[in-house]
């Protein structure tokens, strides 16, 4: 029995996406799809974005959309880690320089509303102050 | 004596303010029964990937990745989860603190420290340290996506490969249970030896295209996944948090609405008693 299936799971950091037994499995390997039947050999490969494709033993396919991440093979056992962004290079590059500016946006003391509540009153202080020196001016002059 | 008046209004806006306080206390109580489910949700990833490293790590010994190896600590990186919102006790700030607990160790070592915030309360609180901040990310709602955490973990890892930080840790809050929340340190980087478990069914891999690139792409994603755990369980210890804070208030508001409706009561009989007392003490004369 164990030779007609493999079980397959297919998990992303956000969730289990499929468990349990297939005939066979299609990944979108790094280096071209590939098709992996029951006692495969071992393999760890990465894979790029695409459609996972499950066989499962009723002959039913599944799909499943993978946004890359990395593939493990044993005989009896696939495993997909799957990312749930589909990432380019350029976009991590763009994220990671997005999350930079924000902290930079902080730094620079981008005035948020508690700071500016503080400043208005620091304000009101001083105009108060202000008027009361030209109060105490008009009554000495 | 007080107008029963004044008394009656207050009574009236401590009610309302209780009827929020409650709303919120439901409101956070189911949110975190969804987080919880997130959290446990991304466990299986980051066990599998764990597994993954292992093999990897025994199958080829002799090459070393920057990431599993121990430098000496120059400066360090530090990943702070905090909450977006307030209104959730003591959680932020005991987060804060280990922070700066953390921090000062590491400046007393000698080591300069380079943060990265996730969520508007530790960038609102980090800011004024003058600490230098790498990366920060704010906003991530209740449901944290891993793809918003990416850019902010790059920047942390390419600082650790360009040798700008030796070091990396995250500090989140940990959810002991529901009344308890509590902020954990937690080593990133270098990857502390993961336990290779039984070595009896070892076998190699066939690598495709190579041992090196695979074990740098998982070994990311590991860190990812381990960020994006932090997030998850700080928004569930958050949930948790303001549950309880929200649960005191609305009980407090109850206290106090007791409290003033005995005033109330008794400004009434006073009231009622003077007045009769001028009655009579007018038939009296009369």
């Amino acid at each position: 029995m164990a030779d007609t299936t493999i079980h397959c799971d297919i998990v992303s950091a956000e969730g289990e996406i499929f468990s349990g037994p297939a005939k066979m499995v299609f990944v979108p390997a790094a280096q071209g799809e590939i098709g992996i039947a029951p006692r495969h050999a071992p393999l760890l490969t990465m894979i790029k974005s695409g459609e996972v494709r499950v066989q499962t033993p009723d002959g039913q396919e599944q799909f499943f959309f993978v946004g890359g991440g990395a593939l493990e093979i044993q005989p009896k056992k696939i495993t997909v880690l799957a990312d749930t962004a589909v990432r380019a290079k350029d976009m991590d590059e763009a994220a990671a320089l997005e999350a930079k500016q924000r902290a930079e946006e902080a730094l620079k003391g981008n005035i948020d509303k508690i700071e500016q509540a503080e400043a208005l009153a620091e304000l009101a202080r001083a105009a108060a102050q202000l008027k009361m020196i030209q109060k105490l001016r008009k009554i000495k002059g | 004596m007080p107008g029963t008046k004044e008394i009656r209004t207050k009574i009236a806006s401590v009610k309302s303010t209780q009827k929020i306080t409650k709303a919120m206390e439901m409101v956070a109580a189911s949110k975190m029964r969804r987080a919880q489910d997130r959290m446990r949700l991304s466990r299986p990833y980051a066990e599998k990937i764990r597994v993954v490293i292992g093999h990897l790590n025994k199958a080829n010994p002799d090459y070393k990745h920057p990431f599993l190896v121990e430098r000496e600590p120059k400066s360090v990186g530090i990943i702070v989860v905090s909450s977006d919102r307030g209104l959730c006790g003591a959680l932020n700030t005991n987060v804060f603190k280990s922070t700066l607990m953390l921090m000062r160790e590491w400046q007393g070592k000698g080591a300069k420290v380079n943060l990265c915030l996730l969520g508007s309360k530790g960038v609102a609180f980090f800011r004024r340290l003058g600490t230098p901040i790498l990366a920060s990310v704010t906003g991530l709602g209740d449901k944290p996506h891993v793809k918003d955490l990416l850019g902010s973990v790059k920047v942390m890892l390419d600082a650790y490969r360009d040798g700008g930080i030796d070091r990396l840790f995250i500090v989140n809050a940990e959810f002991v249970n529901t009344m308890t929340q509590k902020p954990a340190v937690t080593q990133l980087l270098p990857v502390q030896t993961i336990d290779d478990g039984d070595l009896q069914d070892m076998w190699d891999y066939i690598y495709e295209p190579n041992a090196a690139d695979i074990l740098d792409g998982v070994l990311m994603r590991y860190i990812e996944s381990q960020v994006y755990r932090g997030a998850v369980e700080s928004v569930a210890c958050e949930m948790a948090a303001r549950m309880v804070a929200m649960k005191a208030a609305s009980d407090n508001a109850g206290n106090l609405i007791g409290d003033l409706q005995l005033i109330y009561n008794k400004a009434r009989q006073a009231a009622i008693t003077k007045e009769l007392a001028e009655i009579v003490g007018g038939a009296a004369a009369v």
